[in-house]
């Protein structure tokens, strides 16, 4: 037991040592070629690597600097629609530059702030007075580094449930990684749904609430290795979580939570005039604040340990420099906390409403 | 003199720290008092706090 609890934490340490080498390696090649060009200063190098690690981007980048020629990543599919129909290529077609022209089916295409614009052969960008590109844009449908990493996290946890399943298909008692899944499958049955759904209606909910759960947890936890991988920090992504939750509420409304919100029994005639607009309002602003609340959290935290981490390059003494490093740890570590927590509010929220659609009331009040 | 929107930003991001601060104590206060029902307290706390944090972030999107 002790040597397990001592393993997780060395792997905890492991983890933000990786983080901080990796964010080593490329602030330090990018400092080389700073030294030769005198371009950019290390804080524009730091927005400039935070600014990449935020935004999704066409190729997974690992590690290392495309201009020393240290850069380690792989490509990935890029997927198009236009009026010349389906376009498709790899990435590595750009060339990890923004100025390379791809040709495709007559079309040219080219990366743009990390944007897919078509351009003619020259690839010739044009801007309006803003300087913002006015250049058309195909439909993307690019498997994309977020697409990539979602769809790694969804064979992740089928892998993980897959053999979780086949162990208790053998043997009702809980081996292996089941013992360490029951806890928390139990945890949002009997934390989550029960209290806030109730107890004949819950059963219904449990597979979307799991799913939504250990979705979100992993999907976090996998933005806090050194990957650079950002899925629930990106806002279409937690848009389409809040959808669903959205539809399931509504679909699931029974008689009373219609009448609570068009017609609400037991106050005076006129604020049922009033209140029906601010329930009206209030549908879409619960998925709405599920949306803002887990990006914002995931997306802040990304943002203050890439900041920290920028702070060790900035500061010269290495008592600063080992200082912000462990800072980065206990931040770190923090953030583990966070990915937690996000995903269990996320689906006691999701409950909450499902719990309040499908509520029937004995008596009205 | 116009009044830049960071500042209102940041007076609702202090009502909101304000507000998750108070939720907590009062928490805390609940749980020594009734040790035995602090799992639904800190339900209730979380929730509330959570709602509240929507708020604070919202501020800082508008922005």
């Amino acid at each position: 037991m002790q040597i397990k609890r001592f393993g997780f934490l060395a792997f905890l340490l492991a983890f933000s040592f990786s983080w901080a080498a990796n964010a080593s390696n490329q602030h330090g090649d990018e400092h080389g070629h700073h030294e030769e060009q005198g371009e950019k200063s290390i804080k524009e190098q730091i927005a400039e690597v935070k600014e990449h690690h935020l935004k999704d981007s066409h190729s997974f980048h690992l590690w290392g600097d495309h201009a020393s020629g240290t850069s380690v990543e792989f490509p990935l599919p890029v997927i198009l629609w236009d009026e010349g129909g389906l376009h498709f290529f790899m990435s590595s077609a750009f060339h990890h530059s923004e100025n390379q022209t791809v040709e495709s089916k007559g079309s040219y295409f080219r990366l743009y702030h990390s944007k897919i614009y078509k351009t003619d052969a020259e690839g010739t960008i044009h801007y309006d007075e803003e300087h913002h590109a006015t250049n058309a844009k195909p439909i993307d449908f690019s498997i994309t580094k977020t697409v990539f990493s979602t769809i790694l996290v969804g064979l992740l946890l089928l892998w993980l449930f897959g053999s979780v399943a086949k162990k208790y298909r053998k043997d009702p008692v809980p081996r292996g990684i089941a013992k360490f899944m029951e806890p928390l499958v139990i945890l949002v049955r009997d934390d989550i749904a029960k209290p806030n759904i109730g107890e004949k209606d819950y059963k219904r909910f449990m597979p979307y609430l799991l799913t939504v759960f250990f979705f979100i947890w992993m999907a976090n936890m996998i933005g806090q290795t050194p990957l650079g991988i950002n899925i629930t920090g990106n806002i279409a992504v937690t848009l389409g979580l809040a959808l669903i939750t959205f539809f399931i509420t509504q679909f699931s409304g029974r008689k009373d939570y219609w009448a609570h919100i068009f017609w609400m029994p037991g106050v005076p005639y006129v604020m049922r005039l009033v209140l029906m607009p601010i329930e009206i309002l209030g549908m879409f602003v619960k998925p709405f604040s599920l949306m803002i609340r887990l990006y914002a959290n995931i997306l802040a935290g990304h943002v203050v340990i890439m900041s920290i981490i920028g702070l060790i390059f900035i500061f010269g003494a290495w008592g600063a420099k080992g200082a912000f490093f462990g800072l980065t740890f206990f931040l770190s570590i923090i953030e583990l906390l966070v990915a937690f927590l996000q995903a269990y509010i996320f689906t006691m929220l999701s409950a909450l409403y499902f719990g309040s659609a499908v509520e029937v009331h004995d008596e009205h009040h | 003199m116009e009044i830049p929107a960071i500042v209102g930003a940041g007076l609702i991001v202090i009502g909101a720290g304000l507000g998750i601060g108070r939720i907590g104590g009062s928490a805390m206060e609940a749980i020594a008092r009734q040790p035995e029902a602090s799992g639904k307290i800190q339900t209730a706390m979380i929730i509330a706090a959570a709602l509240i944090e929507g708020i604070g972030f919202a501020a800082l999107f508008a922005v």
